[in-house]
């Protein structure tokens, strides 16, 4: 498995931009940032759309360096932009075959056309396409020019609610499905939250950091953690898909969490959600509570958030080395419960969403 | 058409195949140009286009005027009419061509350089990331998206090319069949108090000037529905 590395300096409106990051290339990485930080100009210079200074490397291939610069249309990258942006002198087929080799009509052709359900809409122009259809129809283009290298540029910022919903259960599969790494721009969380490997943080044209999402998540020094809707995601696999009372049974290593079912199989990988508003701690495990899910756990770090709010980073003792979660909790029950870093305590679970 | 003389026709054809050949290499040469005017960044490209639309406000006789020295035998366009033992490009098929070329260039080049610009940057960087080079970005996005506008300029620079008068005279004269093209035809006729072939041919002119005008409206209509 290759690396994406990427350094580029150069001038972005009012100040200056300096951002450098590696990513695994592999899985999708998300460029997460408030509006206006860089995150697009970044993705575009990766692309060779925008000539900044600076390096770019993806796995063995070097697009830019010192002394080099690769043309963007010699760059195996497929480009989402935020606006579909499809050539309104072709149809629908005509736009998705445009970067393909030759032409040809390929088995990945049918795959790729199944993938984001276009098989009705081939023969039509684009003209009456929905906002959802059309963007769909920009995926498919930019996926059958065979890229190594996926880059979305806030691909679901221009459609309304409905065609995000729409989707972004297509995004989840094409994650899946295929191999092909992902650069994924967005301001929404929420879109990192259930398409996201990796993460780069990025602010007022630097990046700040960059990790494994969760690591990422779970770092009480990162705004992320601090966040009014602060969460962190985990990967689970189906421990048991019917544990009775419409409940199904997932593992986070050693660790059993019960959420509602959801249609999946024993031993499928699930991406799961606990918002940190949603965890609460206890000394001991209590008998009687409402709540199902209380995990021994240890409290690893723990900060102040804000006059009334205390915000805790959870180890669960049964499974080590994987990720951590948060907890808020009142500033006054840990003084009342006399909680501290290195305590054990239970962490009760009220919420857990599955990501799909 | 009983009864016309031959002439008329004469000037017809003429008029067609003059107005049909100048179109046909305005097209070529004005293409480009807008397309460089459309997407150059360097600073004197507006004043290449001020000189580009220049004929639009000159009257015909001054640009005829500098046409007839530039392609009389003292000009280059007699040094070339020396290649094949001429004296001038003056009085000539050949000579009206380049006058009707210079005369009409601005009304091909304006329709086509406005569909490069309202199409801006984003087809281009689309087809660059889908590994289409420059030229090929050219070819199969460029080109198709700025058919309307390519179409209106053709028309134009058709039509114009058909009602030129003043340049025709200057630089041409009125020899039949070679430069004695319709709008001079008609002038002849009133001067030699030939009515009715005056009055037929300008009625033809009325009817194919509306015609023209009306697909130009309609063609900026479709185009205007395609573009949103």
């Amino acid at each position: 498995m290759g690396l994406i590395r990427a350094r580029f300096a150069g001038r972005l409106g009012r100040f200056a931009l300096d951002a450098a990051f590696e990513a695994p290339a592999a899985g999708v990485t998300g460029l997460f940032g408030p509006s206006g930080c860089g995150k697009t100009t970044v993705l575009r210079a990766i692309a060779g759309l925008n000539r900044l200074a600076g390096e770019c490397r993806v796995g063995d291939e070097t697009w830019q360096e010192v002394g080099r610069f690769v043309p963007a249309h010699r760059r195996a990258v497929g480009y989402v932009f935020q606006e579909p942006s499809l050539f309104a002198h072709l149809s629908v087929e005509g736009n998705l075959l445009f970067g393909a080799p030759k032409r040809w009509r390929g088995p990945s052709f049918e795959e790729i056309v199944d993938l984001l359900g276009l098989a009705r809409l081939l023969g039509r122009g684009v003209e009456g396409l929905s906002g959802g259809e059309r963007q769909r129809v920009a995926i498919g283009r930019a996926l059958l020019s065979e890229p190594r290298l996926l880059l979305m540029d806030e691909p679901l910022s221009a459609l309304d609610q409905q065609a995000r919903a729409e989707i972004l259960p297509f995004l989840e599969r094409l994650a899946r499905a295929t191999a092909l790494p992902m650069l994924y721009v967005t301001h929404d969380m929420r879109e990192i939250e259930r398409l996201a490997d990796h993460l780069v943080l990025m602010q007022a044209g630097r990046v700040v950091a960059s990790g494994p999402l969760a690591d990422m998540q779970s770092d009480p020094d990162l705004p992320l953690a601090a966040a009014r809707e602060a969460a962190v995601t985990l990967s689970a696999r189906v421990a048991a898909a019917d544990a009775g009372d419409g409940l199904m049974a997932l593992a986070v290593g050693g660790a059993r969490l019960l959420a509602p079912r959801v249609l999946a199989r024993e031993g499928d990988a699930l991406r799961l959600r606990i918002a940190a508003g949603d965890v609460s701690l206890a000394l001991s495990r209590p008998a009687d509570s409402t709540i199902v899910n209380s995990l021994p756990a240890s409290i690893r770090s723990a900060r102040v958030l804000n006059d009334s709010d205390m915000l805790a980073v959870l180890a669960l003792d049964e499974a080590p080395g994987e990720a951590r979660i948060l907890a808020r909790v009142t500033r006054r029950s840990w003084r009342e419960l006399g909680l501290s870093e290195g305590r054990a305590v239970h962490a009760q679970v009220k919420g857990v969403s599955l990501q799909g | 058409m009983q009864g016309l003389s031959p002439d008329v026709w004469i000037a017809v054809r003429l008029t067609l195949e003059l107005a049909l050949l100048t179109t046909a290499l305005l097209l070529l040469l004005g293409t480009p140009l807008a397309w460089w005017l459309a997407r150059s960044r360097v600073r004197w490209k507006e004043g290449v286009a001020a000189v580009v639309a220049m004929p639009l406000v000159l009257p015909p006789t001054v640009l005829g005027f500098y046409l007839l020295i530039a392609l009389g035998p003292d000009g280059p366009g007699g040094a070339i009419a020396g290649l094949w033992g001429a004296r001038t490009l003056a009085f000539s098929f050949a000579g009206l061509v380049i006058g009707s070329i210079v005369y009409s260039l601005p009304f091909v080049v304006q329709p086509i350089r406005n569909a490069f610009e309202a199409m801006g940057e984003r087809p281009l960087e689309v087809a660059a990331t889908l590994r289409a080079s420059p030229a090929q970005a050219f070819w199969r996005v460029a080109l198709p998206l700025a058919r309307p506008g390519l179409i209106t300029g053709a028309v134009l620079g058709f039509a114009h090319t058909v009602g030129e008068f003043g340049v025709v005279l200057m630089i041409g004269g009125a020899v039949p069949g070679k430069t004695k093209v319709l709008s001079v035809a008609i002038y002849d006729y009133v001067e030699t108090s030939r009515w009715r072939e005056a009055g037929l041919l300008s009625a033809g002119m009325v009817v194919f000037s509306f015609v023209v005008i009306l697909a130009t409206i309609l063609l900026g209509r479709r185009a205007a529905r395609a573009g949103s």
